[in-house]
């Protein structure tokens, strides 16, 4: 194992468990591992020398991260009989919301992204 | 040559350990990758359904309760923690295009975090869904125990949340990129923003086999959208009350 490996999951766990204890202490309502992230993003802007060390580890979990939704994808099918007789306005709900989603937050970015090009065009 | 009672006692004792939850989650994922890659990456055969289908089916023919499956799954399931964090990184390697896109990232955010709880409510609410589902679906988009926690204080079902966050995620990984693709949307960044939005780390996940700017932008967006989320779907509940209460 390499040992930049080690010292990478290392990393990760360790600003894991600050965020797990962040969330409880201040009474956060996200969990742990994505106050982590943004804790480890913050340290990132501050030390750049910690991307190399991260490296190795982080693709070995990225590059799978599917993998990983795997075990709790098949609680879900054991627990689908929750939806009960309710299952065809959730389903409709589901499909139509998601792509209404989507599209919305997509197109949104885009227009503001134009908007704001178009004005510093502008300017200069 | 082995009896039957001998097979008996191999499955007693693999029924009991860890190993087997743990070894047939990778044997299916690799099966269900394969696949994938051999479909040449169609989004339909996404490996998470795949997987998923073959593990429930091994499940239903061995009698097997899920419990004792996930004794040896949570393996697999404890490295989302550490992967959470480690999306820190491809996001800290798009820093130049993040430091342009803050705006743009923060105003579609928002409203799509809103857009999202809104439109779901209003759709099962026009179908008739009863109040408690209602509540269920509003926080569909956002990561699963945020998502529990939003459902449990605006008079949700979390356990019924989390099954409908999951489908949630299936539903954007498989359709998102068809999607985009019918709107002409070719920006990776805006691509990765709308799914992390919709979709959460299923769909994050998804954006990374698109590529690492969509998988950033992606893991940004889940992240800072279960922040926003937290804040603004208790707030839509309640101004949505009055009209859930009427029948649809």
């Amino acid at each position: 194992m390499k040992p930049d490996f080690l010292n990478g999951i290392t990393i990760l766990l360790a600003y894991q468990l600050v965020g797990e204890i962040t969330s409880r202490l201040l009474q956060l309502p996200v969990p742990g591992p994505v106050i982590g992230m943004i804790l480890l993003f913050l340290t990132l802007l501050l030390r750049g020398s910690l991307e190399k060390t991260l490296d190795s580890a982080t693709t070995a979990l990225l590059s799978h991260l599917s993998l990983l939704f795997v075990p709790a994808g098949v609680g879900v099918v054991v627990h689908l009989d929750l939806i009960g007789d309710e299952w065809l306005p959730i389903s409709i709900a589901l499909v139509l919301s998601t792509l209404i989603t989507l599209a919305a937050t997509a197109l949104i970015m885009l227009a503001i992204k134009r908007l704001l090009h178009r004005g510093n065009t502008h300017a200069e | 040559m082995p009896n039957e009672t001998s097979f008996t006692q191999i499955w007693v004792y693999l029924a009991a350990s860890p190993l087997f939850g743990l070894t047939v989650t990778l044997l299916a994922y690799l099966l269900a990758y394969r696949l994938y890659v051999y479909a040449r990456q169609n989004p339909l055969l996404n490996p998470v359904i795949t997987a998923v289908a073959l593990l429930i089916a091994l499940l239903l023919l061995t009698g097997m309760p899920y419990k004792d499956y996930f004794d040896g799954a949570q393996f697999v399931h404890f490295l989302l923690g550490p992967a959470t964090v480690a999306l820190a990184l491809p996001l800290y390697r798009q820093i130049g295009k993040l430091q342009k896109l803050w705006l743009p990232i923060l105003t579609a955010l928002v409203c799509g975090v809103s857009i999202g709880g809104v439109s779901a409510v209003l759709i099962a609410w026009a179908l008739g869904a009863a109040p408690q589902t209602l509540m269920s679906l509003a926080p569909k988009s956002v990561t699963t125990p945020v998502a529990m926690g939003i459902a449990e204080r605006i008079g949700g079902l979390p356990s019924l949340t989390a099954v409908l966050v999951v489908t949630t995620g299936i539903i954007g990984a498989v359709l998102g990129t068809k999607l985009f693709d019918l709107l002409r949307i070719h920006d990776d960044s805006v691509r990765g923003v709308a799914m992390g939005v919709a979709a959460h780390g299923i769909g994050t996940a998804r954006a990374f086999q698109v590529s690492a700017e969509m998988g950033a932008f992606a893991g940004l967006a889940m992240a800072i959208s279960a922040f926003v989320a937290a804040v603004v779907l208790p707030w839509m509940a309640e101004l949505l009350m009055p009209v859930l209460a009427t029948p649809g």
